[in-house]
């Protein structure tokens, strides 16, 4: 299969890949720059395990070819502690992964970087969004574990550092 | 809320997880993030038919193809005698199908190539010509005389696996014989599957000049899985290296063993390189484990003022088409005669009949705690029908029937011994924070007023069974079901603890240190948790079953109680006293003198004389290790409320409020054990509302990915409010007793028992889950309450 070349930015960094025309992002993503933190949980685009943050919003790389990322800005779970965002609260850490640390919004970790990705993509928008306008814009994430409570209190939390209020103990 | 300990992240404390900061970095590590060098990719070609018989299988066109190494047929295993496997309940299951294939996506042949995307390539060109059967697919039809054979290689002219009996049938018999009152209800508890968001896989690494097997594999038994590997392979068990990274997610579907882990293992074998076998989620919900199936018809038997005097039940169970159901090997229909649940029921019986169907196989997965959720769904749907018959409240019927607090330890009619209980707070608790009167009420006029919405509020006062177990009754093919932990101080006051037991995501790491930091004074940050390589961890029987508190966290505090003792002779010779008069305090983790508290020793400075002034009489160094067999179960318990609001127009549950008290005994972090809550019920959730994995009479999966096998989203769970009391468990060494399964064993008859209260004052008597609008609608209509959209 002839394969295309295609040039797009991974976390700050101009990434270039020769891959088949089929190839899934996420498989690129995953296996051709190692980045494995971004997931597959479905075959079928339902679980939002493999969510990215793309050219300003949140896709599931699963439902993307690799060649239809060239020319795109894109942000994995990687790339987080990287952003401007990052230290703004009590670590290091850019404020959504440090909402999900402390309001515990994770367990198995699988689903977590989608879902973070997610909830930055949403934080985008709304700089403090409802209870159900955060349970909306998580709806293409699936969680096994943590029954989604802590998750929306994890993007509070990380609405809160991001808006310079005070988040919850 | 701190229930004893110190402030350095003992017992009780809120501490944050210590795995949370690889998890949110992109850094765990699950199996389909492990590369090798020269590692092969390995794809399963599967049968597109529930039942048809093998005529032809052609690799040719697929070994042709260029990246493309090797076509594996159950021929090549046979070669190797890995054409089959045992099962946990001593059936064989086929590796790869020879002759016939018994359900629908059956493992049929393999592909091993250079990436995975050619070995699905591959695959697709691995023809197999098949002459199709008539297929079975449920459990009442399986046990019809002229149903299709699923098992011809067993000889039997019958699907009939086994029937297992509980209790005493004549009592029961007498109980009923003598009852003013008796119900009887029909319930189905549906084929559902845990589908884990990660799926099954592993990375398999035969290594030639070593002789060595290494299986990385989304493992919740990686001991027991070795064990089993080097029985069934002929490899020496110290050749034989499992680990189990990062899981994301088990929910008891990564306890089995799977023909595709086997296929990977004997393929790195064969070829000398590493194979790497994932398998994609449809594939995971129509082959891996699945859960329940128990068609149950219960009876309840009592007194006119409420007295309840028996239980009866008959059950019918699919357990697919070979027995791989993964429990004790004494208990063929798990630990289901707790089903007597939280009453004091003088006289009970079961009898239970399980067929072969042309289903994929399983039934013990999916926070059952070995069947325990349907044993509680059982008990909590008949105790509501009883208090519908009566016209009495549930609650009180509930209360009335309690096994009382002094009754504990408590010895029901089926043979279990509960260790410790006291229902009755917490049903009070319960009702209280949910103001029941007030719901009542409302509920009330609600109906008075004809409202488009029905009010109806459930409620499960559930005991559960968990932590497996003591040896003499339970056992994993053979194996003891006891688990471990070994504890090492280094010399500068750190510690590493290696564990048995294996978490999914239930936090271990944070909470074995935290047991650790408590019985040793220890800061929580300077306990590390090593768990899954069987290399370096003490032998243990892996987490599933809520099992890993029970018996993984006894063994922890034992061993660090041996440690205890230890520092405390290293203390005396530091203290250069007697070690009789030296004492240990918990709040400071030091050693003093009884009576001279300014003579004392921390915790760290005995860790170090340990390695640099030993006494003479002792060995150097600081460790101990601790295999637990434990004395009893544990009988954590509950009292969930549901509040839901039925749509008349349109059949929609509306769930309103839930609310969870879990009493699991002493808690260790109350954070964590509100994030398993949460969970729990979510799947409660799913499996009353949307879950269902279904069959065509044809033995095509039909619900069998996430477009049609619905896990709930954001949207449907709503927030809960999570409660708790403490009642410890008495023969446990800290008191504590398991939860993870608790709330998805106690929420859908909650939940169940609250959509059938919204409809009680029609007659409605039973709704079979999953309670979709469409089947709740149908039930709202047959009792003339649905309403004409307005």
């Amino acid at each position: 299969m002839t394969e295309k070349e295609i040039t797009f930015t991974v976390n700050g960094t101009e990434r270039e890949l020769r891959v088949e025309p089929r190839k899934l992002l996420v498989h690129a993503i995953r296996e051709d720059l190692d980045l494995t933190g971004t997931h597959i949980g479905c075959d079928t685009g339902n679980c939002g395990a493999c969510t990215v943050y793309k050219d300003g919003e949140a896709v599931k790389s699963c439902l993307q070819f690799a060649p239809q990322a060239d020319g795109s800005e894109i942000t994995t779970v990687e790339g987080m502690e990287d952003l401007p965002e990052a230290g703004m609260g009590e670590s290091d850490l850019h404020p959504v992964q440090e909402g999900f640390h402390e309001m515990h919004g994770l367990q198995c970790g699988f689903c977590t970087p989608g879902m973070m990705l997610a909830g930055k993509a949403l934080l985008e928008e709304h700089d403090d969004p409802s209870e159900t306008e955060i349970r909306q814009n998580i709806s293409g994430n699936l969680c096994r574990c943590t029954g989604y409570q802590n998750i929306v209190k994890s993007i509070e939390y990380a609405a809160d550092v991001l808006a310079g209020r005070e988040p919850p103990e | 809320e701190k229930t004893c300990g110190h402030d350095r992240g003992g017992m009780g404390e809120d501490v944050r997880r210590k795995e949370d900061r690889r998890f949110v970095t992109g850094e765990g590590t699950y199996v389909d993030d492990i590369k090798k060098d020269g590692m092969l990719h390995c794809e399963i070609v599967r049968s597109p038919h529930g039942h048809a018989r093998v005529v032809d299988i052609d690799g040719s066109r697929a070994e042709s193809m260029d990246d493309v190494v090797a076509v594996i047929t159950a021929e090549d295993l046979a070669a190797h005698d890995l054409a089959t496997m045992p099962t946990l309940m001593d059936d064989t299951q086929e590796v790869l199908v020879r002759e016939k294939v018994k359900f629908q996506s059956q493992e049929v042949a393999a592909v091993i190539a250079t990436d995975r995307y050619a070995a699905k390539d591959g695959a697709e060109r691995v023809e197999v010509e098949y002459d199709t059967l008539d297929a079975v697919v449920d459990a009442a039809d399986a046990k019809a005389e002229d149903a299709p054979i699923v098992r011809e290689d067993l000889e039997e002219d019958t699907n009939h696996i086994f029937t297992w009996e509980a209790g005493d049938e004549e009592a029961t018999e007498q109980a009923f014989a003598d009852a003013d009152v008796t119900v009887e209800q029909d319930m189905y508890y549906q084929r559902l599957h845990p589908a884990p968001i990660e799926t099954c896989g592993c990375v398999a690494d035969w290594d030639e000049d070593d002789e060595q097997m290494t299986v990385h594999m989304t493992s919740q038994a990686p001991h027991a899985h070795r064990t089993l590997f080097s029985m069934v392979s002929g490899i020496p068990e110290h050749k034989v290296r499992i680990v189990s990274p990062d899981v994301g997610g088990g929910f008891g579907n990564k306890v089995p063993i799977y023909p595709g882990y086997v296929v990977a293992a004997a393929a790195s074998y064969v070829l000398e390189q590493p194979v790497k076998w994932v398998e994609e989620r449809s594939e995971n919900v129509q082959t891996t484990s699945f859960a329940r199936d128990y068609d149950m018809t219960g009876r309840i038997a009592a007194t006119e003022d409420g007295e309840i005097l028996g239980i009866d039940t008959e059950v019918l169970a699919n357990h697919g088409a070979y027995n791989a159901a993964a429990q004790p090997s004494k208990f063929p229909a798990g630990f289901f005669k707790i089903f007597t649940g939280s009453y004091d029921v003088p006289a009970a019986h079961a009898s239970l009949d399980a067929y072969y169907t042309n289903t994929a196989p399983g039934g013990i997965a999916y926070r059952c705690s070995f069947r325990v959720t349907e044993a509680v769904y059982l008990v909590e749907r008949l105790v509501k029908a009883l208090a519908q018959e009566l016209d009495a409240d549930p609650a009180e019927i509930r209360r009335q029937n309690f096994i009382p607090e002094d009754a504990f330890p408590y010895e029901s009619a089926t043979g279990w011994e509960y260790d410790s209980g006291n229902y009755e707070r917490a049903l009070d608790k319960a009702l209280e924070s949910v103001d029941y009167d007030g719901l009542r009420e409302e509920q009330a006029e609600r109906i008075e007023n004809d409202d488009d919405t029905l009010l109806g509020i459930g409620l499960s006062t559930f005991t559960e069974i968990v932590g497996a177990g003591p040896g003499k009754q339970c056992d994993i093919a053979g194996v003891e079901m006891f688990d471990s932990c070994e504890i090492r101080v280094h010399p500068t006051g750190t510690a590493t603890v290696r564990i048995g037991v294996q978490t999914q995501g239930q936090g271990h790491e944070t909470t074995f240190a935290q047991i650790v930091a408590e019985e040793l004074g220890l800061d929580v940050d300077s306990v590390e948790v090593e768990h899954g390589d069987t290399d370096t961890e003490p032998y243990g029987l892996g987490t599933y079953a809520s099992r890993s508190t029970p018996v993984g966290g006894a063994a922890t505090a034992v061993a660090a109680r041996k440690v205890r003792e230890k520092a405390k002779s290293v203390a005396a010779n530091e203290l250069e006293a007697d070690e009789e008069d030296v004492v240990w305090s918990r709040e400071s983790g030091a050693f003093s003198i009884e009576g001279a508290p300014e003579r004392t020793v921390t915790i760290e400075e005995v860790a170090a004389a340990s390695y640099m002034n030993s006494p003479a009489d002792e060995e150097p160094g600081l460790e101990a290790v601790d295999y637990y067999d434990p004395p009893n179960m544990t009988y954590p318990f509950g009292a969930y409320v549901c509040v839901v609001e039925v749509d008349r127009e349109t059949g929609e549950v509306d769930i309103r409020q839930f609310y969870a008290l879990d009493d699991c005994g002493n808690r260790i972090n109350p954070m964590i054990i509100e994030g398993q809550v949460h969970g729990g019920v979510a799947q409660g959730i799913g499996t009353a509302m949307l879950e269902h994995v279904t069959y065509d009479d044809d033995g095509n999966v039909t619900a069998g990915d996430f477009m049609n096998y619905l896990l709930p989203t954001a949207m449907e769970i709503p927030e809960m409010e999570t409660d708790y009391t403490v009642t410890p468990s008495p023969h446990h060494p800290i008191g504590a007793k398991g939860v993870g399964e608790s709330p998805t064993v106690g929420s859908p008859p909650a939940i169940v028992n609250a959509v059938v209260d919204a409809m009680a004052h029609a007659g409605v008597r039973h709704v079979d889950m999953p309670m979709t609008a469409d089947r709740v609608w149908e039930v709202l209509d047959d009792a003339g309450l649905s309403k004409e959209p307005s």
